[in-house]
């Protein structure tokens, strides 16, 4: 049955699958190796319901797998399908996070500058 | 409440001609709107750690143009320029931003997108939203990549190095 909806996936589908930023969380705290839903929920500190949510998403469209382990359900990521599109999201990111962190020193400076002028101390 | 560690840029996608990057500063507004349109300032954080801007020229009015041009480690001159749509000092700014690297056969509209950034006053300081709209998912997409490919080539760049240095 995942097989067959994964299958039935379009790009479009994974892309949006993997565009949601919460998803985007889920599928880096997977890369590190399987993982249960209150694990997850733990990492990512999101509700239950909203991290089975996104789970059933990224399951449709491939991304992740689930096998059951006792009485707990471990998931894990599937990277073939949709790695390429979530590395191509991220470097992205990457660069706007880069960029804003220069910012940052930028800004930190002009604070300084401002509380040299001097209003108050 | 678990937090994230890192103060990381957040990027969602509300259509597919969109990409909206947020990101919330510990500074007041009017300041990250000064980094934003002084060009020795956007000079000395557009380039990411990948490189170089080598010029940043600012025409700030409606009507007025503006000219980023960076060098990413080692590789070919990249540049963006575009004009003032509209400006509310310290709270908006809607630029158009055309990118002259296109890749051949794409039209002036392929290569054009819309941008409003917003400055939003939060208690923490300022929270930056940056709105592109691109005129069809197919660019849309390839913005995205773009900085696939610039990763991959500081990965070479730096695997080049690497090499070089273990001779």
């Amino acid at each position: 049955m995942i097989r067959l909806m994964a299958r039935a996936a379009t790009t479009t589908d994974a892309f949006n699958a993997v565009a949601e930023p919460r998803r985007r969380d889920i599928l880096d705290a997977l890369a590190d190796g399987e993982r249960g839903v209150n694990e997850l929920v733990a990492l990512l500190g999101l509700a239950q319901p909203q991290v089975s949510k996104h789970l059933r998403v990224l399951r449709e469209v491939g991304a992740v797998e689930v096998r059951d382990a006792g009485r707990q359900r471990l998931y894990r990521l599937n990277g073939d399908a949709l790695k390429p599109i979530h590395d191509w999201i991220s470097n992205y990111e990457s660069l706007w996070s880069d960029r804003f962190e220069q910012l940052d020193l930028v800004l930190e400076e002009l604070k300084l500058k401002g509380a040299g002028d001097g209003s108050d101390e | 409440m678990a937090v994230t560690s890192s103060n990381r840029a957040r990027l969602s996608f509300p259509t597919d001609e969109q990409i909206l990057i947020e990101r919330e500063f510990a500074a007041p507004r009017h300041l990250v709107f000064q980094a934003f349109t002084t060009p020795e300032l956007v000079k000395r954080w557009w380039h990411a750690n990948r490189g170089e801007v080598t010029l940043v020229e600012i025409d700030l009015r409606v009507g007025g143009r503006y000219r980023y041009a960076m060098i990413a480690c080692g590789g070919p001159e990249v540049a963006f320029h575009g004009e003032y749509r509209e400006i509310v000092p310290d709270e908006r700014i809607v630029t158009t931003e055309f990118y002259e690297g296109a890749p051949d056969g794409w039209s002036e509209d392929d290569a054009t997108t819309l941008n409003t950034t917003t400055f939003g006053e939060t208690a923490a300081g300022t929270m930056l939203a940056i709105l592109i709209e691109a005129n069809s998912k197919m660019a849309r997409d390839a913005i995205i990549a773009s900085g696939m490919e610039d990763g991959l080539q500081d990965a070479l760049d730096l695997l080049e190095q690497l090499a070089a240095s273990l001779r």
